[in-house]
């Protein structure tokens, strides 16, 4: 397949951004960013599942790669991450609905 | 099977997203190329299991250098791309 298509023929997943034709001429940003204390909260509960073996980066990675496509480049980094927490934490019976409900408010 | 520094390899040109729900650590943009084993870096557990909290078999990782010309179309002859592959991924390449 490599010699037959152009890469961006290639059936990649929208999160395999890598070599994607579409972003080869935009100037990379290599600055760097300061952390809000929302992106250090969700670090701090993603360090936290992990201790306590709840949950893995792999899983982490997975759920944030099942993120539709639209969401996904809507979301920030740790937006992303916390979707992803959410998420497995819901599929896994950590929490549930009612309670993220009722711990947001809603 | 272990793979040695300095050898020939190829990545699999194998598409398991068309496939159905997977989490790969393989770029899009290595399969099926070809590039040379840089170093071993360890074993882990193969991610492909953990993402979906499956008992995950420890599994060989490599460094593997890659001619960046010949990938991207872009760059000087002797820049390299150097990539994580796990050694599943890797087949040996004759050439």
């Amino acid at each position: 397949m490599s010699q037959e298509l152009p890469r961006d023929t290639r059936p990649r997943a929208h999160h395999d951004l890598g070599g994607a034709p579409k972003y080869m001429c935009m100037p990379v940003d290599t600055e760097p960013h300061v952390l809000s204390a929302f992106d250090k909260d969700v670090d701090a509960i993603r360090q936290i599942l992990g201790d306590k073996e709840i949950m893995s980066t792999d899983e982490l990675r997975r759920g944030i790669e099942a993120i539709p496509e639209t969401d996904y480049h809507r979301l920030t980094y740790y937006q992303r991450w916390l979707r992803s927490i959410t998420d497995t934490l819901l599929r896994k019976g950590v929490l549930t609905e009612a309670e993220l409900r009722a711990a947001l408010g809603a | 099977m272990t793979l040695a520094p300095g050898m020939r390899v190829r990545v699999r040109d194998d598409w398991p997203e068309t496939r159905g729900t997977c989490h790969i650590r393989t770029p899009h943009y290595l399969r099926g190329e070809r590039g040379v084993v840089l170093a071993w870096l360890g074993e882990f557990p193969n991610p492909e299991d953990a993402a979906f909290a499956r008992p995950a078999a420890e599994t060989p990782l490599y460094h593997v250098r890659f001619d960046q010309p010949s990938l991207w179309g872009q760059g000087t002859p002797g820049d390299a791309v150097v990539a994580e592959i796990f050694g599943h991924w890797l087949e040996e390449a004759d050439t």
